[in-house]
C-alpha cells in the first residue's frame, strides 16, 4: 500500500470513530451518514495526515508523546497562574519584547506542535516563522535576555528533544 | 452527587480563569500583551468549564462533545493568536513604550 493510501485509510477510520463517539448510535441511518461524512473528509483532506515514513519504533514514539503531553500540561498550568499573577498585580510587572530563537526541527508537523506549545507556555507567544523555517520570533512578556542561543535553551529547549523523538 | 460537586468545582475554577483573562484584556497595554492573557487564561478557563461538563455528564455523546471541544480549543487558540499577532505587526501596530527589544523588526529592516 502506498503512503498516500495508508494516510487516507487512517483518516477514514479515525473520522468515522469520532462520528460514532459524537452521535449516540441508535439506528442504521446514523451509521450510513457517518460513512458518507468520513468518505467526504477523506476525499478532501485524506492525503495530508501521513506524509513521510518515520524512523523509530511506534511504541517508543507513543511513550515519548505521553511524556511530552504531561510536560506540556504542567507548563500550561504554570502559564495560567503566571498570567493570572501578572493581571491581578497592582503594578503590572511586565517587560515585553520580541526575541528570536533557533530550532533544529525540520518537519512541518513538528514545528507546528512546537510553536503551538510555545504559545501556551508561560509568558511566550509565537509571532512568526522565518522563511527558511529555522528561526521563530516570539513575543515574551518578561524578557530575561536578548541572546539568541540562551533564549533557544530557555524557551524551545524543554520541548525540542521530546518532539524530535516523536516526529523524526 | 459527588460527581456533580467535582464538576461544579471545575466549572467554578474555569470561570475564575476566564475572568482573569478578560481582566488581562482590559489592563495590559498593547495588542501583543493582551493576546498573551487571552490565549493562556482562556484555554485553561474554557477547558475547565468543558471538563466540568464532561464530569457531570459522564461517558455519553454529550460528554464526548465537551471533550472534543477541549481538544479543538487547544489546537485553534494558539493558531489564532499567532495569526492576529503577525497581522498586527505587519500592519505596523506599535509595541508599548515599555518594550525592551524587537528582533522581528530588526530582521525585517535588514531584508528591505
Amino acid at each position: 500500500m502506498t503512503l498516500q493510501n495508508r494516510s487516507r485509510l487512517f483518516v477514514f477510520i479515525f473520522s468515522f470513530l469520532v462520528w460514532l463517539a459524537l452521535t449516540s448510535v441508535r439506528d442504521m441511518e446514523e451509521v450510513v451518514a457517518g460513512l458518507i461524512v468520513a468518505a467526504l473528509v477523506t476525499i478532501v483532506a485524506g492525503k495530508f495526515l501521513i506524509t513521510s515514513e518515520k524512523s523509530g519504533h511506534i511504541l517508543r514514539r507513543i511513550f515519548s508523546a505521553i511524556k511530552y503531553l504531561i510536560k506540556f500540561l504542567w507548563e500550561m498550568m504554570k502559564a495560567n497562574f503566571h498570567v493570572a499573577f501578572i493581571v491581578i498585580h497592582p503594578y503590572l510587572p511586565i517587560k515585553p519584547g520580541i526575541v528570536k530563537i533557533k530550532t533544529k526541527l525540520t518537519k512541518d508537523s513538528a514545528i507546528t506542535v512546537l510553536t503551538n506549545s510555545i504559545t501556551l507556555t508561560p509568558g511566550t507567544l509565537t509571532v512568526d516563522l522565518s522563511p527558511e523555517k529555522n528561526e521563530i520570533y516570539i513575543h515574551w512578556i518578561d524578557v530575561l535576555s536578548t541572546d539568541v542561543e540562551k533564549n533557544t535553551k530557555t524557551i524551545g529547549g524543554k520541548f525540542e528533544k521530546l518532539l524530535t523523538e516523536v516526529f523524526e | 452527587m459527588t460527581r456533580e460537586v467535582i464538576g461544579m468545582a471545575f466549572i467554578l475554577v474555569g470561570i475564575m480563569f476566564d475572568f482573569f483573562g478578560v481582566l488581562g484584556l482590559v489592563r495590559l497595554p498593547d495588542v501583543y500583551n493582551r493576546l498573551q492573557a487571552a490565549t493562556k487564561c482562556v484555554t485553561f478557563g474554557s477547558a475547565g468549564i468543558l471538563l466540568g461538563v464532561f464530569i457531570i455528564q459522564g461517558f455519553n455523546n454529550f460528554g464526548f462533545k465537551a471533550l472534543l471541544g477541549i481538544v479543538f480549543i487547544f489546537l485553534t487558540s494558539p493558531v489564532a493568536a499567532h495569526a492576529i499577532a503577525r497581522a498586527a505587526h505587519r500592519s505596523g501596530i506599535p509595541l508599548t513604550k515599555e518594550t525592551v527589544v524587537d528582533q522581528y523588526q530588526e530582521d525585517n529592516e535588514l531584508k528591505d
